[in-house]
């Protein structure tokens, strides 16, 4: 900086500078014909309500450009309402713009301290009614009502338990054991390898004890999705590719990242794609994350056929399915 | 019996009375000819489709599929497909492919129906394959269930084609066509043969009936009036998204700028 600047000095308050319909009584005169012919508009867009709701047949349908084949009774009816109230405001705000008064009004801020005498007086007069009262005389009254007010704000804390109670082992187990045999959902039809052809999936469930019932939470934690791909395409580790039967996989549906259910399967890709955030696993290596937010693979579930050549899990999950909740690695 | 006895011996008795006996002569032999050709066509009927289905296939499909569908570096081998398959694949006009891009588009058909047949007797005849489906064969209306069908929708279809069937996005540039206004026939082929990137629903997985219980609640949805005004492609919260913040929040904007403006 070479130069030496002058300090800049209050310019001011600009002039009031005067609106037409202030000076000129014929731009008054069109300001307020403009004001009633908006609040007519208003009044337009009510009668078109009323004749949407009395009028028009519910399922009458018209076409508009861009929105389609439309239904023209909510259409008019929202319309109308729309409008009626739309210029309501509009006039109101073009009345106050142009042709209600247009003073300026300075209002100085305040000093934010009361007055000394003033404080001093408060001070005094909460003395002077403490001890009218008699608070110290009476210190049975003073006890019980100290009682009273500390219980009453312990009310609410106590409701804090709602929060809980804990979900304890909730989130780590699931009703697939050693042994379930995974059916179809809906349906709760046993499965056998042979039902799956290769390209072929199957939503399933843990096939549940006879006279149980199957709950959504159930659903949330259990929801199972079996693929069938040729054997010789898995690029599994040996423990893994134990986990498959003859070229049946299957994996927990509920994303490892917000818990959507996993279930797009790309036949020819062999990727599983979640729905909701994109991201993409990749059946044949366990359903690695080759894309997108997700973590963590899909829990596989180890499958295996019992003796009567059904498909049954062959031990529970060996992780927690869904997203990553406090404590999941304990 | 009058007329009989008073114009018998009318000269042009004996010529009309042997010309109906020549008629109904002849019109007995054809329908019994009718008959039994009917019987030895379905056997040489069959040869001569599939002989059909070889030369259009020649011609139209084997630069890419092989001359003996055997597959080429392009198109996959068809040795086994069925002829459900064929018959999705060309009836929709995905095939012959236009356009070699992530996903093949339906389109006009190329061929008529004679010769989609022709062309899935003559894959058929390779190796046996999912058989193709009618329209009239497929008792939806009767057998659908269409609460099971919605149920069955949801959770088997919906993730890729929309929970209103509208269709939806898959990675890379593919996606999922919409099931609206799909012929009845296809959908249930699509079903059983997995199309591009669509898995296969085998028939213990979802049983024949409970097939046709689906196509029951996507031929509903296509008739589902819109009653909540303009419907948006059905989508979602997607186009209802855009809608709002461009169409709402533009006019927001702009009521806004006028009320700040200063009066003239």
């Amino acid at each position: 900086m070479s130069k030496e600047l002058a300090p800049l000095s209050d310019p001011g308050l600009p002039e009031h500078i005067h609106r037409k319909a202030d000076v000129d009584l014929k731009a008054a005169k069109k300001a307020e014909r403009q004001v009633g012919i908006l609040f007519l508009f208003s009044v337009l867009g009510t009668l078109l309500f009323i004749y949407a709701y009395l009028g028009i047949d519910e399922d009458a349908f018209i076409f508009v450009p861009v929105l389609g084949s439309t239904n023209a009774h909510q259409l008019f009816l929202g319309l109308g309402l729309a409008m009626a109230l739309f210029f309501i405001g509009m006039a109101a705000v073009h009345w106050a713009k142009t042709l209600m008064p247009d003073h300026e009004v300075i209002d100085y801020r305040k000093e934010q301290r009361s007055k000394d005498e003033d404080r001093e007086d408060f001070v005094s007069t909460v003395k002077d009614r403490a001890l009218e009262a008699g608070l110290g005389r009476r210190p049975f009254i003073k006890r019980t009502m100290l009682l009273s007010l500390g219980l009453v704000g312990l009310s609410p804390v106590l409701l804090l338990g709602d929060l809980g109670p804990l979900p304890g082992n909730d989130q780590k187990e699931t009703n697939w054991k050693s042994g379930t045999r995974l059916v179809t959902d809906p349906g709760d039809r046993p499965i056998r390898p042979s039902d799956l052809e290769v390209g072929g999936v199957a939503q399933v469930q843990p096939e549940l004890p006879a006279g149980k019932v199957r709950h959504l939470d159930d659903i949330a934690k259990d929801s199972v999705l079996l693929i069938r791909i040729r054997p010789e395409e898995f690029n599994l580790d040996a423990e893994r590719l134990s986990w498959t039967y003859e070229g049946i996989i299957a994996f927990s549906k509920i994303c490892s990242h917000m818990g959507c259910a996993v279930a797009l399967y790309e036949q020819t890709t062999k990727h599983l794609l979640c729905p909701c955030h994109q991201s993409t696993f990749d059946v044949t290596r366990a359903a690695k994350v080759i894309f997108g937010p997700s973590a963590r693979a899909l829990p596989q579930l180890a499958i295996t056929v019992d003796s009567q050549g059904y498909l049954v899990a062959k031990q529970p999950f060996s992780e927690p399915v869904g997203p990553s909740f406090w404590g999941r690695n304990k | 019996m009058r007329f009989i006895s008073k114009y018998r011996r009318h000269r042009f008795a004996g010529p009309l009375l042997l010309l109906g006996a020549l008629l109904f002569a002849g019109l007995t032999y054809s329908a019994a000819q009718a008959v039994t050709e009917q019987a030895t066509l379905s056997q040489s009927d069959k040869a001569t489709l599939i002989a059909e289905g070889k030369e259009i296939f020649a011609r139209g499909c084997s630069s890419c599929h092989g001359l003996n569908a055997e597959g080429a570096g392009v198109g996959p081998s068809l040795i086994g497909v069925g002829a459900a398959s064929v018959d999705f694949q060309v009836a929709t006009g995905r095939m012959p492919v236009a356009d070699m891009s992530q996903q093949i588009a339906r389109k006009e058909p190329v061929y008529n129906d004679q010769e989609v047949a022709a062309l899935a007797a003559y894959v058929a005849s390779l190796a046996p394959g999912p058989a193709a489906v009618t329209n009239e064969e497929l008792a939806w209306e009767r057998d659908g269930n269409m609460a099971q069908g919605g149920e069955l929708f949801r959770n088997n279809c919906a993730m890729c084609h929309n929970l209103a069937g509208q269709g939806g996005a898959l990675t890379r540039g593919k996606y999922a066509p919409t099931v609206m206004g799909v012929e009845v026939k296809h959908i249930y082929e699509a079903m059983i043969t997995g199309p591009q990137a669509m898995p296969v629903f085998s028939e213990t997985i979802l049983t024949p009936q409970e097939k046709l219980s689906i196509i029951k609640w996507i031929k509903h949805a296509e008739t589902e009036p819109q009653l909540g005004g303009a419907a948006l492609g059905r989508t979602g919260p997607v186009t209802e998204g855009l809608v709002s913040w461009l169409l709402g929040l533009g006019l927001l904007i702009g009521v806004a700028v006028w009320l700040t403006a200063k009066a003239r």
